[in-house]
Parts: structure tokens; C-alpha cells; sequence
């Protein structure tokens, strides 16, 4: 076979040079398909979970009449308390028409019974602890901010739409209608919501009321649990197996056993908390406790293993000067390998951290996902009361059926996914600052 | 007494140890601190060490092991003929626990217990009005249980503060007594210190140990309730609440296998050829960015990828694909489960086959480049045969990751136990199982409850023979290079 020509390829060559080309950009399309399948991610869960920061409330001005609120005119709060959230709706309802009334709003078709469903149920509530706080309130007209009802919420923030409304048996056209001219008027307003982080849970039927405090103050709390417990034990276990542990049986043992609990599967650490914390010892459920000793058990192994990498980092050098001017081995190890591997255990430590925040099916099992509306106490007592944690109330916002609930659970993600950017974010910092090559 | 005031004196004695020791060390040579063995630290917390750590296990064993004594006891008063038929005596135990703490409460309150105790009707008001609501008036066994085991739950714990005392203040003693200036006090609380620390290793042994128990004990008890062979045999999940379903393994098993396998048809080509541009073709600047980028993927938490899979995968995949098809109309179903979990492992196939294609001699390449091939013959033909075997061991500790996954198929597969092989129908797994299973309101002894421990068991079954053969592959592969 004779070439023509040095500077043209053979087919063959070309063939090869096409290949070559090709798996190059396999290469390349896999991870474009990877970090597209994150951005893809992450874009739907903010678009999602953005309105949750913004609600939609309704100001003005309520006459809180001592003739219906407090009939007997003692404002002893025991006997106002007979006044219902029914009686505080039907005054909530009454201010708003006269309202609407007074500002020469135009009602449509809307029935003024109607008027019930621009108000969340659980505005009444709110004005009933305000005014059982605060008896003087009574007589006085005063401006409220109530939360408005979760369709028209839905209606600002494109969920619900006039289709939709003539299929709801909870809304109108004729109401979303009304919604806008009142938020013509200023009436109604769309404002950031502190409520979403601070507010506990609510009932299925009222997604705008509902908010993260209980979750956020649990999963705080399981994380206190799990670093007081798992830093001290892991570390000491590192500690032990790095520098201490003799070359026998036991050894190993721990060894593979450590490698093991790494990889088996979160709920089975689950299933463990229920059968020996719960059902053997008798802890409560729904107990932060509870989650946060599932949680060490599941973390450990997370620990162990960054920690031991880190005290391996340190060079024998640093050991054996120690040694020779007359430190014992546990002296060499707290004086001089430990500060050494700290930032590393630390970094390992947030890591496992961060990891634990997220989990949710261990914490399934054993109660968390209980419906709970009391904040617990101040720790540790507050260790034993029951409470929700993060991962978990984004699932229980999940089953729930009003699609109001969605939109939280997304919110709900994004605090979540903050908490755990600045997590490791710490990590990283530490990492990059402290981290000295030998 | 509380156990926090319990602990706050053994805290106090062990401060004083420390204290005591170290001056009665540095008084017995007379202020000469060269005459002592060790340096004068090293006595006192010696004596503190023997002073706090035995007592303070003591009260944690304690704590552990008492319920179960005292409840024998209490259970051994209770009449047989009050555990209604039928029904388990877990339930009947409960009660008798919630009188007792009840009767703990009201005693708390002020309230005056004796005629409560006469009058069953009334001390069911009495319990309801502090919150505790009980079904039916505690009959009188109950009662008497309840009473017992007030009496006993009292009595332990008297016990328990004065052994504890006992042996805190007996350690102070042992402590203090051992101080001479011939006492190697450095070495002895070194090795106190390192037992510790063995210790703390010893809770991973004790970790598996508790997940091996609770996983066989309960699940004896379900073989006890229901035939063990039906159970891995039957082809049909239809749990009935009160009792009596049909509870066969391999729905779930099927369920999981499939959307297992789909996770792993995304992430092995995605996670693979990811792992093989970044080890051979990609710059150092690319490298530096795109690793971690694809390695958020892992540290995202699982709720994320089932909230994914329920909002915006699942409808997709139903509105565009399921339904023109005519193969259903569920939006959650095994391809949208599979799809979602496939995304979330591949940093799991990426990141280990990248340090295993990195593992391989540059001498390899070296050589396959001397013969005139291309980079990606070399690849394929040279760097991926040398790194096959730990390449599988990656993707069975992937397929590890994904039998075991539970949020995604919690919320992205469905419920129902199905044997199909239409990837967009909805089926379920084990792990969605032991969730239902154990969440809903079933009674806690029967059979369709313990279901979930029998399938705890073997999920746990698979995934550690998974982890382990992929762990031998790995750790063997690793060996010829080194």
C-alpha cells in the first residue's frame, strides 16, 4: 500500500483520531449531564420554596368591642377566655367589611358571608392570644396584620388562578377578585414572613400559618447531642486506634466494624434507636434526645475516619521529639498530635456534622414525625420533649394535601441547604486556613 | 434524689479528689516536688479518675438494666385474666406504666393519693385531667402492678444513689489511699486514660452488636407469628390492619432491585466517563472545579432528591412520557425513583474510580503511549482492565448506597407492592416498607408490624454482603500497586 501523501491520513488514522474525539467528548457530556442534573436541582427547589419567605397579610383597623369580646366587663382573662376564636373570627370578618365599606371597594359578586376565607383560621387565634396578653386592648380599635387566607396566598403567588377558584369549593373567582382591588387599596400586602422560621407547624388546613420554629429548634438540638457525644468518642476512638491499639484480634475487630457501620443503610440505624432506645429503655418518642443518640451512632463512623486520616498526617517526627525529651505516649498525643490534627478533626467533625442534619429516614421511625406545636423546653430538660426536626417536617409537609404545603417544603429545603453551605462552608475555611503540609 | 444532683456530687467528690491528691502528694515530701514519682497533676487526677469513672458507669449500667428487672417484677402481679384477649402485653405493660407515672405526677401536683388508689373511676379523671387519657378503668391487678412498680422504681433508685456513693466515695478513698511519692502515679492514670479511650473504640463493636440483636430478637418474633417461608416465598404484600395479611418479601425485593438497577444504569456511564475525563484528559483548573461541583451531588441531603422526585421528575416523566404511552398515569413510579437515585450515586461511582484510575502506574500509560496509542486507547484497552476490579467494588458499594436509600422511594416510588416489569408504574421497596410499617398506627406486637424488622434484617443482610465483597475487591486491587 503506497501513501500519497505524508501530510493526508490514512483512513485508519482517521478513524483512530475520530474515536479519540469521540470518547473525549463522552467524557465531557457525562459531566455536563452531572453538574446540569444539580443546577437542574437546585433551580427547581428555589423556584419552588422562594415564595415561602414572602407571605401575603392583611392590614387594618379592628374595633376590639368590650360588648362582644369581654361581656363581662372585668377583664379578668380567665372570663374573657370564654370568648372564642369563633367570636374573634366573626370580628376579624366584621372590621374587614366595614373596611372594604368605609374605602368604597367595590364587593363584585362576592357574597359578604364570604368574606371568611381572605382571613387564615389562624388569625383569630393569633388576635386571641393578643388580647388575652393584653386586656387594655379591649375598647380600642387597633390595626391588625393578619395573615391572609392560604388560596389567596396561592392567587399572589400564581398557584391559584381563576380556573382553578371555580373548581374550589375554598375560594372564587368573585374572592380573588376582591383580593386584588383590596390589594389596590393597600389593604392587602406581600411582605418577607420572619413567621416561616420562627412560627411552630399547623393543621392541614392552613399552610400559611405553618413555619419552621419547632423544626429548626429540634434539629438544633439533635446536633447539640451529636457533637457533645460523637467529638469526645470519636475522637478518643481515633485516638486509640492511631496511636494505642496493639497489632490483635480486637483490633481488627474494631477496625471492620467501623468500616462496616459506614456503609450500612441510615434506616437501619433507625430501626436500632427504636428497638433499644425506645422500646428497651423506655426514652420518650419524638425525643430530640432519641434522634440525637441515632444520630451519634450513624455519625461516628464519619468521624472516626477523617480524624484518624488527620492524626496519621502528623509526621512521626513530632512524635518521636516529644518522646525523647521525656513525654509519655498519651503526653506526646494531647501536647502535640491532637492541636496538630485539630483543624482536621474539625473539619471532619462539621462534615459528619452537616450529614447528620440532613437525615431524615432514622428519625421517621422513631416519631419525629409527629404533629407538635409546643416548643420545648430549654435544654436538657427540653431534650425530653417531644419536637420536629428539619429533614423531617419537609417530609411531613410533603403528605400533606393542600399544594400550599409544597411551596413550604421547598422553603423549607432552602433554609435547610443554608444551613448546610455554611456548614461546610466553615469546614473549607478551616481547612484552607489551618492546613500545613509537612 | 435526682440523678442530676446524683451526678453533681460525684462531680464535687471528684473535684475534691483532684484537689486532695495533688496536695497530699506535694505534703508528703514536704513541698519537695522532685521526690514524687510523677508531677503532682498526675495524683490528683489519678484519684480523680478512680473517683468518677466507676461510679459514673455504674449509673449509666444501672440506668440501662433496671427497667428490665422492674418490669418482670411488675408484670409477674399482673392477673391473667385482665390482658384482654387478643391483645399483647406490651399494651397491658404500657398501661401499667403510664398509671405509675400518672400516680408520680399527681404526687408531684399535691394531690392526696389515697383514696384515688380505692376509687378506680376517679383516678381515671384524675389522670385525664393531667393529660395522661387511659383507655378503660385500670383494673385492680393493674393497679396493684402499677403500685409495685412505683414502689419498686423508688427503692432502685434509692439503691442506685447510695452503691453510687458508695463506690465514688470508696474510689476518693482508694485514690488518696495509693498517693506516696513511690507511686507511679503518670503511668497509672495513663492507663486508666487509655482504657478509656479503648472504650470509646469498643461502642462501634457495640453499635453493631445492638443492630444485630434488635434486628434477630424482633424478628423471631415475627417468624414466631407468622411462617418464615411464606415470608420469603410469597409472591403477595397485602399487610390487613387487624392482623392476618399475606406478608411475602419479594414485591419489595423486586421493587428494590429494579429501581436499584435503573440508579445504577444513570450514574455507572455518567459517574464512570466523568471519573475517566477527570483523571486523563482534564486540566488542572477544570479538575479543580468540576470534582467538587459533582461532588455537592453526595453531600446533598436525600429529602432534597425526594422532594425533587415528588414536585418536578415525577410529574415529568408522567405528563411526557407515562401518559402519550399510555403506561400509566402515576407520577410517582420505579423510573422516576431509579432516575433521581441515579443522579444522587454518581459521586459515589465518580469520586472512587477516580482515585482508582489515579491508582494506576503512570508506567502503564507510558507504555501503551510507547506503542503508539491513543489516549483513549490506552484507556480503554490498558488503565481500565488494570482498574477493573476496583472499579466493581465502587459500583457494588453504589448499589450498596441505593438498596438502602429510603427518602427517594419513600416519596419518588409509590406504595404498592407490585411485580412489574413497566418502569412507570408505581412499586415499592423494603425500605418504604419498614417506614409504613412502623409509622402508621399499628399495634405494636403483631405481625404486620414486626414485618419491618424481619425486612430490616434483610436489607441489612444485603447490604453487607454488598459492602463487604466490594471491600475485599478494593482492598485486594490496592494491594498490587502498593
Amino acid at each position: 500500500m503506497t501513501r500519497a501523501s505524508l501530510f493526508k491520513q490514512d483512513a485508519r488514522t482517521s478513524a483512530r483520531n475520530a474515536a479519540e474525539k469521540r470518547f473525549r467528548a463522552y467524557g465531557l457530556g457525562a459531566i455536563a449531564i452531572a453538574i446540569s442534573a444539580l443546577i437542574w436541582l437546585l433551580v427547581s427547589i428555589f423556584s419552588n420554596g422562594l415564595p415561602a419567605f414572602k407571605q401575603t397579610f392583611l392590614s387594618y383597623p379592628v374595633l376590639l368591642d368590650a360588648a362582644v369580646l369581654d361581656k363581662s366587663g372585668t377583664r379578668d382573662p380567665d372570663t374573657m377566655a370564654m370568648a372564642t376564636t369563633r367570636t374573634y373570627e366573626r370580628v376579624l370578618i366584621k372590621a374587614l367589611d366595614a373596611e372594604i365599606v368605609a374605602r368604597g371597594i367595590d364587593m363584585g359578586a362576592l357574597d359578604p358571608k364570604k368574606l371568611g376565607n381572605l382571613i387564615s383560621p389562624e388569625a383569630p387565634a393569633t388576635l386571641r392570644n393578643q388580647v388575652l396578653a393584653d386586656p387594655s386592648l379591649i375598647g380600642q380599635t387597633i390595626v391588625v396584620n393578619v395573615l391572609a387566607g392560604g388560596r389567596i396566598d396561592g392567587y399572589f403567588k400564581g398557584r391559584v388562578t381563576m380556573e382553578t377558584a371555580m373548581l374550589d369549593q375554598n375560594t372564587s373567582p368573585a374572592q380573588l377578585a376582591l383580593a386584588d382591588e383590596l390589594k389596590a387599596a393597600g389593604i392587602l400586602e406581600i411582605k418577607a414572613n420572619p413567621g416561616f422560621l420562627t412560627m411552630p407547624d399547623a393543621s392541614d388546613k392552613r399552610p400559611e400559618a405553618a413555619g419552621l420554629g419547632i423544626a429548626i429548634l429540634g434539629s438544633l438540638y439533635m446536633m447539640l447531642v451529636v457533637l457533645v457525644l460523637a467529638l469526645p468518642i470519636g475522637v478518643a476512638a481515633s485516638v486509640y486506634l492511631e496511636e494505642f491499639a496493639p497489632k490483635n484480634k480486637l483490633t481488627d475487630l474494631i477496625e471492620v466494624n467501623i468500616a462496616n457501620l459506614a456503609a450500612v443503610p441510615s434506616i437501619v440505624f433507625g430501626i436500632l434507636g427504636l428497638a433499644i432506645f425506645i422500646n428497651f429503655m423506655g426514652l420518650p418518642l419524638s425525643a430530640p434526645i432519641v434522634g440525637g443518640l441515632v444520630l451519634t451512632l450513624m455519625t461516628l463512623p464519619g468521624i472516626i475516619i477523617p480524624t484518624r486520616a488527620a492524626l496519621k498526617a502528623v509526621p512521626p517526627s513530632i512524635r518521636e521529639a516529644a518522646l525523647g525529651i521525656g513525654a509519655s505516649r498519651l503526653q506526646t498525643v494531647t501536647h502535640h498530635v491532637l492541636p496538630l490534627a485539630m483543624p482536621g478533626i474539625l473539619t471532619g467533625t462539621i462534615i459528619g456534622l452537616a450529614q447528620a442534619l440532613g437525615e431524615t429516614a432514622p428519625l421517621l421511625l422513631i416519631g419525629m414525625v409527629a404533629f407538635v406545636r409546643d416548643f420545648p423546653d430549654a435544654p436538657p430538660a427540653g431534650l425530653f420533649d417531644p419536637a420536629a426536626a428539619l429533614p423531617v417536617q419537609i417530609y411531613n409537609w410533603t403528605t400533606r394535601g393542600d399544594p400550599g404545603f409544597i411551596e413550604r417544603a421547598s422553603g423549607a429545603i432552602i433554609v435547610l441547604l443554608i444551613f448546610l453551605v455554611i456548614m461546610n462552608g466553615c469546614a473549607i475555611y478551616l481547612r484552607r486556613k489551618f492546613e500545613r503540609r509537612w | 434524689m435526682s440523678i442530676g444532683l446524683l451526678s453533681l456530687i460525684v462531680l464535687t467528690l471528684t473535684v475534691i479528689g483532684y484537689v486532695v491528691g495533688r496536695s497530699r502528694a506535694v505534703s508528703q515530701v514536704s513541698g519537695d516536688i522532685r521526690k514524687l514519682h510523677s508531677l503532682p497533676v498526675f495524683y490528683g487526677r489519678i484519684t480523680a479518675l478512680t473517683t468518677a469513672v466507676p461510679a459514673a458507669l455504674l449509673i449509666i449500667v444501672w440506668l440501662l438494666v433496671e427497667p428490665l428487672f422492674l418490669e418482670n417484677h411488675a408484670f409477674s402481679l399482673i392477673d391473667s385474666a385482665d390482658i384482654p384477649q387478643g391483645q399483647s402485653t406490651e399494651l397491658v405493660m404500657s398501661d401499667v406504666r403510664r398509671v405509675a407515672a400518672g400516680l408520680d405526677m399527681l404526687q408531684a401536683n399535691g394531690q392526696d393519693l389515697a383514696p384515688l388508689l380505692q376509687d378506680s373511676a376517679a383516678l381515671k379523671t384524675a389522670l385525664n385531667d393531667n393529660g395522661i387519657v387511659l383507655q378503660t378503668e385500670p383494673a385492680p391487678s393493674i393497679m396493684t402492678a402499677s403500685m409495685a412498680l412505683r414502689q419498686a422504681q423508688s427503692l432502685s433508685r434509692l439503691a442506685m444513689v447510695v452503691v453510687a456513693l458508695v463506690v465514688s466515695g470508696g474510689g476518693l478513698a482508694l485514690g488518696l489511699s495509693r498517693i506516696s511519692p513511690v507511686f507511679r502515679a503518670r503511668n497509672s492514670a495513663e492507663r486508666f486514660v487509655i482504657w478509656l479511650l479503648l472504650g470509646c473504640s469498643m461502642i462501634a463493636i457495640l453499635t453493631t452488636f445492638g443492630i444485630v440483636a434488635s434486628l434477630l430478637l424482633e424478628s423471631l418474633h415475627f417468624f414466631q407469628l407468622y411462617p418464615i417461608t411464606d415470608f420469603l416465598f410469597s409472591t403477595e404484600w397485602s399487610p390487613k390492619f387487624g392482623g392476618g395479611g399475606t406478608l411475602g418479601v419479594l414485591p419489595l425485593l423486586w421493587g428494590t432491585l429494579y429501581v436499584s438497577v435503573i440508579a445504577l444504569l444513570v450514574s455507572v456511564p455518567i459517574g464512570l466517563l466523568s471519573a475517566i475525563y477527570l483523571a486523563e484528559y482534564a486540566s488542572r483548573a477544570t479538575r479543580a472545579w468540576a470534582k467538587p461541583a459533582i461532588e455537592i451531588l453526595a453531600g446533598i441531603p436525600t429529602i432534597v432528591y425526594g422532594l425533587f422526585a415528588l414536585v418536578t421528575v415525577g410529574p415529568l416523566l408522567r405528563d411526557y412520557f407515562a401518559e402519550p404511552l399510555g403506561l400509566g398515569n402515576s407520577s410517582s413510579s420505579v423510573l422516576t425513583a431509579g432516575l433521581v437515585m441515579g443522579i444522587m450515586v454518581i459521586p459515589f461511582v465518580s469520586s472512587l474510580s477516580d482515585d482508582i484510575i489515579n491508582a494506576v502506574p503512570q508506567s502503564l500509560r507510558d507504555g501503551s503511549f510507547a506503542l503508539g496509542a491513543t489516549q483513549s486507547e490506552t484507556v480503554r484497552k490498558v488503565v481500565l482492565p488494570a482498574a477493573l476490579p476496583g472499579i466493581v467494588g465502587a459500583i457494588l458499594l453504589a448499589a450498596s448506597r441505593a438498596i438502602g436509600e429510603t427518602m427517594i422511594v419513600v416519596m419518588g416510588a409509590g406504595a404498592a407492592a407490585k411485580m412489574s416489569l413497566n418502569p412507570l408504574e408505581a412499586m415499592t421497596t423494603v425500605t418504604v416498607k419498614i417506614v409504613s410499617q412502623l409509622t402508621g398506627d399499628i399495634e405494636f406486637a403483631s405481625a404486620e408490624t414486626l414485618v419491618a424488622f424481619a425486612l430490616g434484617l434483610t436489607l441489612f443482610t444485603l447490604t453487607l454482603c454488598l459492602n463487604v465483597v466490594a471491600l475485599i475487591i478494593v482492598r485486594k486491587y490496592q494491594e498490587q500497586y502498593d
